[in-house]
């Protein structure tokens, strides 16, 4: 790819050439892609990215994979929508919901796999890998098998159905591991120094993180290449988070955005795993890790890759952090669905009971435009709501029993 | 108190490409100087500028991260495993 110039240490910023490597073999700090903005600056324009495809693939110039040998389900320009019945009940202005839940797998993890995966083509690899929390597990499935790879998903075991299955399906190995994520994580780092797997978010994570971005380039693209006051992310590792800013300031960098972007960024948090959230709010320099307990999974990791750089980007753009309990997790369900149509898992709950969250506070402001990252769909965390979701009334089929179960005013 | 410490890939260039390493140590800080005494070079990419372990450095002490026991400081007992996890990826 000529527009990119290799890879650089994020902490120490040694620099390395584009490989399949992940992390600083002397501070051992993450590897992040190094573009050549002045060459992409060159090439890149509104109307090339408008003529492209409905896809994330548009923004291929600011990716760091050829788009010809791109692995591609269809993933991205997803629906950016006004979420006023949602703004209204929570005292806020302007308020746009991303939903991601509308990708070939229903989470934003397609666009990280989607880049990943065509990357592990270039470099050679036969074999697709990952530890995932589930919603990366559906997806690296399936890309797998329309590149025709062989895929080995490592999971927790004890994930929802909703994921276990909806990965199966797609015929690679999934393996099911007795512990939690970071137990996985661990294990899978270990095997991707024996194995030549393209393990996407171990080995290929400075490629596959980049996907991320696409959700700031849509966004400003879906907004007439405007960006948004403030934006509500949910945060696991906090690679998404820290990619969307990423992604604000690329479009300015290569002069896509007329006005450098000022955007408040703030982060999503289940109070069963809120290692970065609980740094934030006590102040704190270190984040320590913690043991999730959370029916939040898709955001259970204990001990956050880019955790400081979460914390890094919520502190220096005037952000904030709030934690939701797995009452209040559901509650989020129930108003996004309630209010918008729109049903996610329970990520998304965790986002919309925080966005709730800080407009109370304040920290969300109703002169504010305001960007909600939904990144999956409800029907992959459906024991979240089953409990206390289903049918109005059961009844017989008369009307006499409908006249009973409802008594209706209007015709 | 004998402790095996396990040597991650990127570091075994250190230790004569041995995989594990024996100490002698009461603690995982006293593991980890018999460690840079025993293969110098060790410390200056385990710990930073204030003395601390680096921040993207995972220690596990029988497989269990050190910053859910006492940090360095946590006591080790003899026979137990060691292991230097440079950098979590995943998320």
């Amino acid at each position: 790819m000529a527009n990119v110039l290799g890879l650089r240490c994020r902490e120490c910023g040694r620099e390395y050439a584009a490989a399949p490597i992940f992390t600083c073999e002397w501070c051992f700090g993450p590897l992040e892609v190094a573009y050549d903005y002045d060459a992409i600056t060159a090439s890149v324009s509104r109307e090339k990215i408008a003529a492209g495809p409905l896809t994330l693939w548009r923004y291929a110039d600011m990716l760091p994979v050829a788009p010809d040998s791109a692995v591609d389900l269809g993933t991205g320009f997803t629906p950016l929508v006004r979420a006023d019945r949602l703004a209204a009940e929570l005292g806020l202005g302007e308020v746009w919901l991303k939903n991601d839940t509308r990708n070939p797998t229903n989470s934003f993890k397609d666009r990280v796999t989607s880049v990943a995966l065509s990357k592990a083509l270039e470099f050679g690899f036969k074999v697709a890998a990952c530890a995932s929390t589930g919603n990366l597990a559906n997806s690296v499935a399936a890309h797998a098998a329309r590149a025709g790879m062989r895929s080995y998903v490592f999971i927790p075991s004890d994930l929802e159905q909703g994921k276990i299955v909806t990965t199966a399906v797609y015929g690679g190995n999934l393996v099911a591991i007795n512990g939690n994520y970071d137990d996985v994580n661990r294990l899978c780092a270990e095997l991707a120094s024996i194995y030549e797997w393209a393990f996407v978010n171990v080995n290929m994570r400075p490629y596959y993180a980049e996907g991320s971005k696409t959700l700031a380039f849509e966004t400003a693209e879906q907004l007439g290449w405007s960006v948004p006051d403030h934006v509500v992310v949910p945060v696991a590792s906090g690679s998404l988070l820290t990619k969307i800013r990423k992604g604000f300031d690329e479009l300015y960098k290569v002069g896509l955005l007329d006005e450098e972007p000022h955007v408040r960024v703030s982060g999503a948090q289940a109070l069963g795993c809120s290692p970065v959230a609980k740094a934030f709010i006590e102040k704190a320099d270190t984040i320590r890790p913690v043991k999730p307990d959370t029916i939040a999974k898709s955001l259970a990791i204990g001990n956050p890759a880019d955790g400081y750089f979460a914390l890094d980007v919520v502190r220096t753009t005037g952000g904030a952090f709030a934690t939701v309990t797995d009452d209040e997790i559901v509650e989020g369900i129930r108003l996004l669905a309630r209010t918008e149509g729109i049903f996610a898992e329970t990520a998304g709950g965790v986002t919309v009971a925080t966005l709730k969250k800080l407009a109370a506070e304040g920290v969300v402001r109703s002169d504010e435009r305001v960007v909600v990252y939904i990144t999956g769909h409800g029907l992959k965390t459906i024991e979240a709501v089953s409990p206390t979701t289903g049918p109005t009334a059961t009844i017989a089929p008369t009307l006499d029993a409908f006249h009973e179960a409802f008594d209706i005013e209007e015709s | 108190m004998s402790v095996t410490v396990r040597i991650p890939t990127q570091l075994r260039s250190l230790s004569g490409n041995a995989s594990e390493v024996q100490v002698e140590a009461a603690t995982v800080s006293e593991a980890l100087k018999a460690l840079e005494s025993a293969h110098p070079g060790f410390a200056e990419r385990l710990f930073d500028d204030t003395g601390g372990l680096r921040r993207f450095v995972n220690v596990f002490l029988a497989d269990e991260d050190i910053r859910f026991l006492q940090g360095v400081d946590s006591p080790v007992t003899d026979g137990q495993t060691l292991s230097i996890v440079p950098a979590v990826a995943g998320g």
